[in-house]
């Protein structure tokens, strides 16, 4: 816990920030030094560690490397949020509504095998396995804000690709104005499903040119390893400007559909979740505020919470898709 | 039982039980032992406090006329005003944790927020319990009219179940709730019924033994 009063608003300079990797570089470096085996370091360690600026694996799973994404937006300055509060810290009903819950049941989750069922207006439907979703374009490490509706926030270091890459590739009808995405609802693998807090399966959509943008992602992994199970292993959506729980988890279907489909917030409290569900500071949730947010593993417990950027600070990237609409209608 | 609860050391005993969550959540503070989310942690625990010692609170006449242990009377003023601190503390937690202190913000959050503003209206409606708790301001007020007033206890009841019961609203999960609920639903239910029994028989109260302190609560 610190108590150093940090605001949120005084960000250094991007060019400021020394990336993890090159400081974890340096600490090595230096720790050779000391081990008075500098002859060695000097010719083999240091340039290699200099090079890598992935963060460093916690070494829970297997590795799922990336090469850094050079999408626009694709990787926030801000400091990476902890893997174990990443991995303790979820929402994720299906295994319980606490959100310690997930990271002690969702051990029973069989990720494999694993196949993602392309339906509706597309010119080639299918079932892809994971094997083949996985080699379908090139693993990128990404690293994007995470804001929940709750009125907190993470950074997490994601590795997959954008949505953009699967869409393309089973080729849409002109018919396809929206993507549904469905999600696993397995009564014997997961414990939550018998709370009855929402109706099952879980399922969130998208508009078309939501889903094509680039930011928009497909994620198999954080961390540079494979996707824990309480973070929606084996494959989930992450859509960094909207509030969390538009990102669905362990994707069992994707649908191209014609008419804007219903997800399962809007049915269960229409009043209180819309379609878009975008980060809107300006936009209060009908029970709290969402003008701010706390960092998690970050602010300390009297940090006053820091303010929320609007569409989580990709108002520069995504922006552009909502010219004109009325942010207070379409919430 | 009587004779164990009559014990000098009844009393420190049970202050000492009410005190351990809040001494865990300083402890937890200090040794950054509450999770993930401190502050949420902070906030939901106190207030989980407060509802439990509501319902311990409002458990002490019924359980003293049942069981005949008259001398739980001596538990409940400290009960009900441990639960007064939890609320408060809980409360705090609230305008310090998530508001930051800003006096404005807090206002607009109260006014806002339908579970926010029901809350602090049963917080409120216990200052006053909280302040008449002396021998002498039952003296002052006499009992009567003192036995009057501490019947807002079960507004406080309400309100605070109402509270809980639209946080929860949010994620359609009642399970906890319904806990809360049913134990508050049999205290108050067994006073209703005994108003009731009482009021067709045509008697007013009758004194029981042990029956000294005022028994409004």
């Amino acid at each position: 816990m610190h108590l150093i009063k940090d605001r949120g608003f005084v960000h250094p300079v991007a060019s400021e920030i020394t990336p993890q990797g090159v400081y974890q570089g340096r600490r090595r470096w230096m720790q050779a030094l000391v081990a008075g085996t500098a002859g060695t370091a000097l010719g083999a360690l240091p340039w290699q560690a200099l090079a890598q600026t992935s963060p460093a694996r916690p070494n829970k799973l297997a590795p799922l490397p990336g090469v850094r994404s050079t999408v626009a937006g694709a990787l926030a300055m801000d400091k990476l949020t902890p893997y174990i509060d990443i991995s303790t810290y979820n929402n994720f009903y299906e295994f319980g509504t606490d959100k310690s819950d997930p990271a002690r049941t969702a051990g029973s989750l069989k990720t494999r095998p694993w196949t993602v069922a392309i339906e509706g207006e597309v010119k080639k439907p299918g079932n892809f396995d994971l094997e083949t979703l996985r080699k379908l374009a090139p693993m990128e490490e990404r690293i994007y804000r995470l804001r929940c509706v709750e009125g907190w926030s993470m950074v997490v270091p994601w590795v997959g690709y954008s949505l953009a890459e699967l869409i393309k590739r089973v080729e849409p009808t002109g018919n396809a104005k929206y993507v549904q995405f469905v999600t696993l609802a397995d009564k014997a693998q997961m414990p939550g499903l018998n709370g009855g807090s929402l109706d099952w399966p879980y399922v969130e959509g998208l508009r078309m040119d939501e889903a094509m943008h680039p930011l928009a992602m497909l994620a198999f992994g954080l961390y540079g390893e494979v996707m824990p199970n309480q973070n929606g292993a084996p494959v989930r959506a992450v859509l960094p400007w909207k509030y969390g729980f538009k990102s669905g988890k362990s994707i069992v279907k994707i649908r191209f559909v014609e008419k804007q489909p219903k997800t399962s917030w809007e049915v269960a409290i229409p009043q209180e979740y819309g379609f878009y569900s975008n980060v809107n500071p300006k936009v209060d949730h009908p029970r709290w505020s969402q003008a701010t947010e706390r960092r998690i593993g970050e602010d300390g417990l009297f940090t006053k919470k820091r303010p929320t950027l609007m569409f989580n600070g990709y108002e520069a990237q995504v922006g552009q898709l909502y010219t004109g609409m009325d942010l207070k209608k379409f919430f | 039982m009587n004779k164990l609860l009559l014990k000098p050391a009844a009393k420190p005993l049970v202050f000492g039980l009410a005190l351990l969550p809040f001494a865990w959540l300083v402890y937890g503070a200090f040794a950054n032992a509450l999770g993930v989310n401190p502050a949420e942690a902070i906030i939901r625990s106190t207030g989980d406090w407060t509802l439990r010692l509501l319902c311990v609170t409002l458990a002490v006449t019924p359980l003293r006329q049942i069981t005949g242990w008259n001398a739980l009377a001596r538990l409940r003023r400290m009960l009900g005003l441990f639960t007064f601190f939890y609320g408060s503390l809980h409360f705090l937690g609230f305008a310090w944790l998530d508001m930051g202190l800003d006096v404005e913000a807090i206002v607009k959050d109260i006014v806002k927020r339908p579970f926010i503003l029901v809350g602090s209206a049963a917080l409120l409606l216990m200052v006053p319990l909280a302040a008449t708790s002396f021998n002498r301001a039952i003296k002052a007020l006499g009992t009567a009219r003192w036995q009057m007033l501490h019947k807002l206890v079960y507004a406080t009841a309400l309100l605070g179940l109402l509270h809980v019961f639209w946080m929860r609203a949010g994620k359609n999960d009642f399970g906890e709730w319904s806990i809360y609920a049913a134990v508050m639903a049999v205290l108050l239910g067994w006073r209703v019924s005994k108003r009731l029994r009482r009021t067709a028989k045509g008697l007013g109260h009758t004194p029981q033994p042990g029956d000294t302190t005022p028994r409004s609560a």
